[in-house]
């Protein structure tokens, strides 16, 4: 349509909306708004598609267990009684409080050692700092299967196995490369100037760091720290392998409705969605965010 | 650049006292688990037969590499991974410009479509195949149902596919928030000008969107391939493995080795294998990564 009406429709698109609305009164404007409704039921039903097992699995937890294996309907009388059994069967706050403390554990952990390798990399690079970079990134590629037995059997001589410090180890050292690489390409961003001055008003590396570093990359620091969190919250090989009950999170928690008498929908759905909640509504609130991270600054 | 030639060695002792906590523990990280595994997969070594360890040699490696299950586990593997990039990547670009143009209720929709990269696999594997996947009793049963359809028994008669349908859905709403963030910079001006001599949307996509893309894209590719290689928690609460073979990938091979057979020399065995196949998907990746580094 932009190939009939050449002159007026990429004119019309570059207008601010309310000249727009004015601008469609002609038989472009209509040919737009036609294609507007038709683009928005299109973006609509596949974000539907996209979105329907979630929104599913929410509805499925305030059902009972008949209603969750009848006929698809999304309507009917929500009820609280999956929930009632869940929170009977098993302590949802101890495995919270778990995926809480192991996710936000490591996230400071690995920050705390990144920020001053990443420091050094960006502002004082050798020659090696780039190989250094590649291979701390190359260890992410390991499988962790295949040093599953020797950290099983360390963990186990260390009385490590099903500890909330052992999993935090495991964590920080998981998303440690990642989050080195992240902090790197923010700090690469600042101006060298702007330390260096701090420099010559006598500031040692650690002020340098501390009231000028941190302050100035502080939302690339957020974002870092951000997806480290989910990472780590929904980490799943590890938390099934070292832990088993007392330190186990969510992940575990879930898994464990998995077993034969997994028949339960409505209460696997109550599980499921009190599991996700946390991080999904962590996600949506961060996820402008957390993208600037994620793209590791290759996408500006 | 003026610091790094005025004080290179002075630089370099800092930077190395400062990069020394975070090398020396991934160093540790690797290096020692690495050894161990490496040792024991030259033993006899299982956990239900204490006290029986000897020397093996390369007699796990026979073991293994005769085995059909390690091959099958291979292909099983690069078949998942590569599906799943295929299509979160192919899926994700045409998502991405779907979503970049206006319409109603756009930043909602965009919030909810990402939303499946926040869900912990497991709760995303336990969802998919109890409510979506079931054959009697799941949504897509009864969605056949009102076509007159017969209900599709996933997981016995697609097992593979099921997964792949799984761990995509988590996936492409990743690649869909990395590729929408690439395509806000995307230049308006040169698409406009571009349409002003007479290039249709196909055209402009393939000409103009799709190589600004490009960066974003191998990003996108690079992280994917880190997490898809070692895809355990799927499995662990769906298929288990089975039937047979049929979605047993090459992590979950060595898992089952390792914990279930508690054959921790034929386990390391196949763990040297994992990460001798993880090497060289890296060192093409890390290609890529520092092609990357120097633009």
């Amino acid at each position: 349509m932009f190939n009939k009406t050449p002159t007026t429709a990429p004119a019309t698109a570059a207008m601010p909306p309310g000249q727009q609305a004015l601008a469609g009164q002609g038989i472009g404007g209509a040919l737009l708004r036609h294609k507007r409704l038709w683009l928005a039921l299109l973006a609509w039903t596949i974000t539907f598609v996209i979105f329907f097992p979630i929104l599913w699995m929410v509805l499925t937890g305030f059902k009972t267990e008949a209603q969750a294996i009848a006929t698809p309907t999304l309507f009917f009388t929500p009820t609280l009684e999956s929930y009632e059994a869940v929170h009977a069967r098993a302590d949802y706050l101890h495995f919270a409080w778990n995926s809480v403390a192991v996710s936000v554990g490591s996230t400071l952990l690995a920050l705390l050692i990144g920020i001053p390798a990443a420091y050094s990399m960006a502002f004082l690079p050798t020659q090696r700092t780039k190989g250094t970079l590649l291979w701390m990134l190359s260890t992410k590629m390991l499988p962790p299967v295949g040093v599953l037995v020797p950290i099983y059997l360390i963990f186990r001589d260390l009385g490590m196995l099903d500890t909330r410090t052992g999993l935090t180890v495991v964590y920080t050292l998981m998303n440690l490369p990642i989050v080195i690489w992240m902090l790197y390409t923010f700090f690469k961003d600042l101006p060298k100037d702007i330390l260096e001055a701090g420099r010559m008003d006598g500031a040692s590396t650690l002020q340098e760091v501390c009231f000028l570093l941190i302050p100035l990359t502080l939302p690339g620091i957020a974002s870092t720290g951000l997806l480290s969190v989910i990472l780590s919250w929904n980490e799943a090989f590890w938390s099934l392998n070292l832990t088993s009950s007392r330190a186990a999170p969510l992940t575990a928690y879930i898994a464990s409705f998995s077993s034969p008498e997994g028949l339960f929908w409505a209460k696997l759905s109550a599980a499921s969605t009190m599991a996700v909640a946390p991080i999904l509504i962590f996600g949506w609130l961060t996820q402008k965010q957390m993208v600037r991270g994620l793209t590791f600054g290759a996408v500006k | 650049m003026s610091t790094r030639a005025s004080g290179r060695t002075v630089g370099g002792l800092r930077s190395l006292s400062l990069q020394a906590p975070a090398v020396t523990l991934l160093l540790i990280w690797m290096l020692i688990p690495l050894g161990m595994t490496l040792w024991f997969s030259f033993q006899r070594y299982n956990l239900l037969m204490p006290g029986m360890e000897q020397f093996a040699g390369l007699e796990n490696y026979r073991y293994l590499l005769t085995d059909p299950a390690l091959w099958s586990a291979m292909g099983t593997t690069l078949v998942l991974v590569g599906s799943v990039l295929a299509i979160s990547v192919i899926g994700g670009t045409l998502l991405a410009v779907l979503y970049q143009q206006e319409f109603f209720g756009r930043g909602i929709a965009r919030v909810l479509a990402i939303s499946p990269f926040f869900i912990m696999p497991t709760v995303s594997a336990l969802v998919w195949k109890n409510m979506m996947m079931h054959p009697v009793n799941g949504v897509l049963a009864w969605f056949t149902g009102l076509f007159g359809l017969p209900a599709i028994d996933w997981f016995s008669s697609y097992p593979l596919l099921s997964i792949i349908v799984i761990v995509a859905w988590q996936w492409l709403p990743f690649a869909l928030l990395i590729l929408l963030t690439a395509l806000q910079s995307l230049d308006d001006d040169q698409v406009e000008a571009a349409r002003m001599d007479g290039a249709g949307p196909v055209a402009v996509f393939f000409f103009i969107t799709l190589p600004h893309l490009k960066r974003a894209i191998s990003v996108v590719i690079m992280i994917q391939m880190i997490f898809l290689l070692t895809i355990f928690a799927e499995i662990f609460v769906t298929t288990s493995g089975g039937p047979g073979l049929a979605t047993t990938n090459l992590a979950y091979l060595i898992y089952i080795r390792a914990l279930l057979e508690f054959d921790v020399g034929g386990a390391s065995a196949g763990g040297v294998i994992a990460i001798v196949l993880a090497n060289i998907v890296a060192i093409f990746l890390i290609r890529m990564v520092a092609r990357n580094l120097e633009e």
